[in-house]
């Protein structure tokens, strides 16, 4: 028995080390680096051991195709109701989470971004059909779209020159969050959040990695319109932002989890992750200012060059259930403007203060404009900030 | 004899077309992967943004002018790089000294897959994790659990140093690990027959020999770290941003093209004046062995 242990190893450290050079090089696969070095039927082994790591494979009713890309913002979506879609017609969803809609339109106006579903804003849509990224949607496909159970204050941005591009999903607004039991005051107005920021909050708040909220809070705490174009106005917005990044925690439009490991005190909020975050912590509330702020509504919309129309118009269908409205608003916490779906939620979700805040507040909210989504002054001042 | 040349000659022929046959894929990607795309980069940095984003073709040197409003990017770019590479050289050469040359062959390989299973789940991925051990339910809690309170750790420069080393260790390990573990042992039993300590052995041996290893290592993180965007977004809280980040920036939300291909211009220079400073800094000390890890 004096053989070395070597000689009964299914590859030698030299060979290893070969064929991890050969893949780290791309002149092999995985698939070929797993099987020579013995790694991949260590994994398959393991992956047996736990079905959910297999892929499943295809359904019969396989004609929408087995793909789906579908760009989204962060926490929107209810994941059971994308494996059920995913059940349902075999059609696997990937998802991309967005931090902004000027993300988005980057990629879009690149080409070839594959998607076949995405959810813009109200202010960018005649934008892309100006820039002819996006169909006019066929609404007979959309059974479950049903125009006159929604509200037209947040659908109307759907429809550009008499033709419907888009379809609501939500609508929300933009607002602050924060920890009651780390901030001494509660913030009311963006004036409070910015002098905060700079006092008792230093190194815990977060603004958004997105032109439109986070310059928009600025323009509102100096007293200006939140969809200001100014060349002066912004430079005042720019400077207070330069001035209070010292004192942020970050600049990030995924401010979740930054609030809930408790390092984050107080950021620039979406409602329905304000709501998220308050049932799940209730220290942490949502307002809105009120010096000003944003209220949107966001839709589906189908890009010009989408590969999986028929999987596209399948999906969006699906969501403008209004039974897979429920469980999305459950996940997410929007509200979705439809009727159908108010009539089927609990009586005491339309006295939810986060959701439906006091028309007073409500009153001094405005939807982002056009000319801000693709303005290069607040494209450059968003970007000296960041780099600064 | 006559005779003899003209074969001679044929050969030479013959040989120069497989050369050319045999390199022409090479040279054909190095153009079109490699030439053309910075040809275009170069074009676009002369141009204008046309005013919904993008590039409108011009010939201006006004995005080169305003080049020092990124000055602040390419401070911390060049900082963290070099400290970077500095800090993964300093913690991979023990470790791989350890794999190479301590650890007994039984173990060798289960411990070489333990340094690259890390490789097999993105870096984003890894990076997001390290978001939650880094943030205030992670390792500051369990400080406070020991009574030292208050300590902030993510969104700190040194939180993005330890997601750089985290994430390019791997790279430095393995070169040097693959030059130590070619060290012909004879050299360090003939330093110890002649009275040399093992202290002694390793300055003067192993360490000039394993100096390829770690060129090669450095030039690899080195290089990355320089065009490196995610760990600072995560880790940095998008407050410590980086030339990576600021390209990602420009192309991806302010569209801004012509600026951006001026700042890439901009980094192409700067890492061709480092890199070449770095070459004739180490490239002397590590030749006369010729041999070359890549």
């Amino acid at each position: 028995m004096s053989k070395d242990y070597k000689d009964n190893a299914p590859i030698t450290a030299k060979k290893f080390m070969e064929e991890f050079r050969r893949y780290q090089k791309g002149s092999v696969s995985r698939r070929h680096f797993m099987g020579v070095t013995g790694l991949g039927t260590a994994m398959a082994v393991m992956g047996s051991a736990m079905p959910g790591l297999m892929s499943s494979p295809a359904h019969a009713s396989g004609d929408l195709g087995d793909r789906l890309i579908f760009s989204t913002w962060p926490n929107y979506h209810n994941p059971a109701n994308m494996e059920n879609f995913t059940g349902d017609t075999g059609v696997n969803i990937q998802i991309n989470a967005f931090g902004s809609n000027e993300e988005m339109l980057a990629k879009l106006q690149a080409g070839a971004t594959g998607w076949d579903v995405f959810v813009p804003t109200n202010y960018t849509i005649s934008n892309y059909v100006e820039l002819d990224l996006i169909q006019e949607l066929d609404l007979s496909r959309l059974p479950n779209h049903d125009p006159s159970s929604q509200s037209p204050m947040f659908s109307n941005p759907a429809t550009v020159d008499g033709k419907v591009y888009a379809v609501l999903k939500n609508w929300g607004h933009t607002g602050i969050a924060y920890n009651s039991a780390k901030l001494s005051k509660a913030p009311t107005s963006w004036k409070d959040f910015f002098d905060m920021t700079m006092g008792e909050g230093s190194g815990h708040t977060i603004v958004h990695d997105y032109q439109l909220t986070t310059i928009g809070g600025a323009l509102c705490a100096l007293g200006y319109s939140f969809n200001s174009v100014d060349a002066g106005e912004l430079a005042k917005a720019e400077k207070l932002l330069i001035d209070s990044k010292p004192h942020l925690f970050a600049i990030t439009s995924d401010y979740q989890p930054g609030m809930r490991s408790g390092d984050a005190w107080m950021t620039i909020c979406w409602n329905g992750d304000g709501l998220q975050l308050n049932n799940d912590i209730p220290e942490i509330k949502y307002t809105l200012a009120t010096d000003g702020g944003e209220i949107w509504s966001d839709f589906y919309c189908i890009p010009k060059d989408a590969e999986h129309v028929d999987a596209a118009y399948a999906f969006i269908n699906y969501l403008l259930d209004p039974k897979v409205q429920v469980l999305e608003f459950e996940s997410h916490g929007y509200a979705t403007g439809d009727s159908r779906v108010d009539a089927l939620l609990p009586p005491e979700t339309a006295e939810n203060e986060i959701l439906f805040p006091a028309a007073e507040l409500m009153n001094g909210l405005e939807f982002g404009a056009a000319a801000t989504l693709t303005d290069p002054l607040r494209a450059e001042v968003i970007a000296r900030f960041k780099s600064a | 004899m006559a005779a003899t040349v003209t074969v001679m000659a044929n050969e030479n022929n013959r040989s120069g077309l497989l050369t050319g046959a045999l390199l022409a894929p090479a040279t054909a990607w190095f153009l079109i992967m490699l030439i053309m795309p910075l040809i275009v980069v170069a074009i676009f940095s002369f141009g204008e943004r046309s005013p919904v984003g993008g590039y409108v073709a011009s010939f201006t040197f006004d995005q080169y002018a305003n080049l020092p409003s990124r000055f602040a990017a390419f401070r911390n770019t060049l900082t963290f790089a070099p400290f970077g590479t500095l800090a993964s050289l300093l913690i991979a050469y023990p470790l791989a000294y350890f794999l190479a040359v301590k650890v007994s062959a039984r173990w060798k390989l289960l411990l070489l897959v333990l340094v690259i299973v890390p490789f097999w789940t993105s870096l984003l991925i890894r990076t997001y994790a390290w978001i939650f051990i880094l943030g205030g339910k992670g390792i500051p809690a369990m400080l406070a659990f020991i009574g030292i309170d208050d300590v902030r750790l993510i969104n700190t420069p040194f939180a993005v140093m330890v997601g750089i080393i985290y994430g390019y260790l791997p790279l430095m390990v393995f070169p040097i690990y693959v030059s130590l573990d070619k060290l012909d042992k004879r050299l360090l039993e003939a330093s110890s027959d002649l009275g040399g300590t093992p202290f002694r052995s390793f300055l003067q041996i192993t360490l000039p020999l394993s100096m390829p290893g770690m060129a090669t290592g450095c030039m690899l993180v080195f290089i990355l770290l320089m065009g490196e965007f995610l760990i600072p977004a995560f880790l940095g809280g998008g407050k410590i941003f980086f030339v990576g980040n600021a390209l990602v920036d420009l192309f991806l939300q302010s569209r801004n093209w012509p600026f951006g291909s001026a700042v890439a211009i901009m980094l192409v220079i700067v890492m061709l004046i480092t890199v070449t400073l770095y070459m004739r800094l180490t490239v002397g000390k590590s030749t006369g062995r010729d041999e070359s890890l890549m």
